[in-house]
């Protein structure tokens, strides 16, 4: 187990650094920050003394060596538009990504499982064939359409449901705000992790279906019902537990995945998270803020993906997490 | 009485291109104790014939009529749950093969105490002490550890002595074995045998051997069924049939065994191949590839006499 987790933490940190030589080598491509931060009416010689003070006259390695020395301390850099370090800028904003993905990720656990599942043993039913039918509209239909959508009858038609903000937030530990302990909080939070689950539930509902009927068609899931188990075992136990298999691998990235959906979803529902700010980061050409929004995303996807890893072994017999080898 | 009796079973696979006859009028009766071994090439309905029994036919087939007679039991239209408590309880089935048969995500202990949880009211560890005097019957060296591997930690022919052990653990009436060695090496192959032998013999259990290897009949079952394009068309004695085959089918088959050749020479073929289920020529099935067809086998198909102990579905049988 220690050295599976020694041997990942070195995969993830050669991943983060190539992540960081990426994120940080676009930076000098995406306009030039002076003109957000001073304006037009400052001279040329001054924008370059403070090109040179800021360091970006600097060589792109020197530049790079240097950003790296303080992201290892836990700085990525001063956001030009809040004047505060952008770490702090983004960790104010991840609580209120993080209530979406996790409430997306609600719907999509609560109804991909039974709904892939009833279409893997019952293909000809017609709640299957309405469900594919449903989940390769939902795969096509991009996320806005659906939150404006779901606004348009939700919020504007029928008033049930607010349509921006987060609404009423609780602080936990004196740091970490949620929204998913208050009513109103909660309320708010419907409509935009409903739209954010319909690209990716449709996915998981398709792929946990085409899963399971394979598995069901195998030698073993033959031999279980030859040997008498009640139907429930045979598709809970023996077929479930190996359509499990693929999906968390796949389902694990997916999630990954969806943080970067988020950027959608926040704009149109005005979600102050981290996709909401990053996109107004770029329309100022706030490039520290967009380093470290890319570091902090790569961060996210590496720890999702090793966790991923630790669940599969955990799944599968197949992948020795334990370094205990049974002698024959 | 016999234990179990198999009369003009009929399962068709319903396909786009039209209804398909994967075995017809196939009728057999099984005696308490009796080893019958089924025979013939691939896609000659074997397997089928067998699966119909227990009503697990892959979909979309089905039996389409017939009536198949357990225990005194009409099962050929029983529901469900009463399929379920006769599968893997009274008849048991081995697979063909070891390495795709047993979950790979469930230890053996949880495969082999379900399969008594699914039949009997029991403890889990009185379970686990049948699981445990069953891995002993198959000579299967310190059980217990076995109980707490997974079945990739475990060799092909050990993994087929588990599915053995998981046959017999509610002491069936009758196992069906479905090519219970074509997976395994030859030295595997004669160790598992003997072992079905000998444990068939001891519980007094029915054997329903499905092969394509006339040697494994001759070792194993009392009689043969020779199926041919979804029809038996020969049954009898094993020692009988194989010393003087009277459908030019079966003499073919045994004339093909190599031992039946001198060393160097050239082994003896049957010409030609098995029609295709779908377009089974009218006659004799088998009359394109006989040596002795006549006009009577193009037009007539030869009836299998059925209920004596030797029958033959032949125009023309041989004698001697």
């Amino acid at each position: 187990m220690i050295a599976f987790l020694v041997r990942r933490l070195v995969q993830a940190a050669v991943v983060m650094l190539v992540i960081s030589v990426l994120s940080f080598s676009i930076q000098n491509h995406l306009g030039d920050p002076l003109r957000e931060l001073v304006g037009q009416s400052v001279s040329e010689e001054i924008r370059d003394a403070l090109r040179t003070e800021m360091g970006l006259n600097d060589p792109f390695l020197v530049q790079y060596w240097r950003f790296l020395g303080n992201a290892v301390k836990g700085d990525l850099g001063t956001s030009y538009f809040f004047k505060r370090p952008a770490l702090e800028v983004i960790m104010d904003k991840l609580p209120a990504t993080i209530d979406l993905v996790m409430g997306a990720t609600f719907w999509i656990l609560v109804f991909s499982i039974p709904v892939g599942a009833f279409a893997a043993i019952n293909p000809k039913h017609w709640f299957s064939r309405l469900s594919m039918g449903f989940s390769i509209v939902g795969i096509s239909i991009p996320v806005f359409l659906t939150a404006i959508f779901l606004i348009y009858v939700f919020a504007v038609e029928l008033g049930w449901l607010p349509s921006y903000g987060r609404g009423d937030t609780v602080t936990l530990f004196g740091v970490w705000t949620t929204s998913l302990l208050t009513g109103d909080g909660l309320r708010h939070l419907l409509l935009p992790s409903i739209s954010l689950a319909s690209v990716i539930l449709p996915l998981f509902v398709r792929m946990i279906r085409s899963e399971m009927m394979e598995v069901l068609e195998t030698e073993y899931v033959k031999f279980a019902w030859a040997k008498g188990l009640p139907r429930q075992r045979v598709w809970m136990v023996h077929a479930f537990k190996n359509t499990l298999l693929p999906v968390v691998t796949v389902g694990g990235v997916q999630i990954g995945i969806m943080v970067a959906y988020t950027i959608l979803t926040e704009t149109v529902f005005q979600w102050p998270g981290m996709g909401f700010m990053f996109l107004e980061a770029i329309n100022r050409v706030d490039t520290p803020l967009i380093v470290a929004y890319l570091i902090v995303v790569g961060l996210i996807f590496v720890i999702t993906n090793t966790v991923v890893d630790i669940v599969y072994g955990l799944v599968n017999p197949m992948v020795k997490l334990v370094g205990k080898h049974d002698e024959q | 009485m016999a234990l179990l009796s198999i009369r003009n079973l009929e399962v068709v696979f319903p396909l786009r291109t039209g209804t398909i006859p994967a075995i017809q009028d196939v009728s057999y009766d099984l005696e308490e104790g009796e080893r019958i071994g089924i025979v013939g090439e691939s896609g000659a309905g074997k397997s089928v014939s067998a699966f119909a029994i227990l009503n697990l036919v892959s979909q979309p087939g089905y039996l389409s009529s017939g009536s198949i007679v357990f225990e005194g039991q009409e099962i050929s239209n029983a529901d469900d749950e009463t399929m379920r408590r006769i599968r893997g309880n009274k008849i048991s089935m081995i697979f063909q093969d070891p390495m795709m048969t047993l979950n790979p995500v469930l230890t053996i202990s949880t495969q082999m105490e379900e399969t008594l949880l699914a039949h009997t009211r029991m403890t889990r560890e009185a379970a686990r002490s049948i699981a445990i005097e069953k891995l002993r019957a198959v000579q299967i060296p310190s059980p217990e550890k076995r109980l707490e591997q997974y079945p990739h930690e475990l060799s092909g022919g050990m993994r087929q002595r588990i599915v053995i052990a998981i046959s017999l653990l509610t002491d069936p009436r009758i196992i069906i074995a479905d090519e219970p060695t074509t997976a395994l090496d030859v030295t595997i192959q004669a160790e598992i045998l003997e072992l079905l032998l000998a444990l068939c013999n001891d519980y007094r259990m029915g054997l329903i051997l499905i092969t394509h290897d006339l040697g494994v009949v001759s070792q194993i079952s009392q009689r043969i069924l020779v199926m041919y394009a979804g029809r038996i068309i020969e049954q009898g004695n094993t020692r009988e049939v194989i010393a003087s085959p009277a459908h030019p089918y079966t003499r073919g088959l045994v004339g093909a065994l190599p031992e039946m050749t001198r060393p160097g020479r050239r082994l003896n073929q049957i010409p030609g191949t098995m029609p295709s289920l779908q377009s089974i020529p009218t006659g004799c099935p088998f009359h394109d590839r006989c040596s002795h067809v006549t006009d009577l086998c193009r037009s007539h198909r030869p009836d299998l006499v059925s209920g004596s102990r030797r029958a033959v579905a032949c125009h023309h049988p041989l004698t001697g």
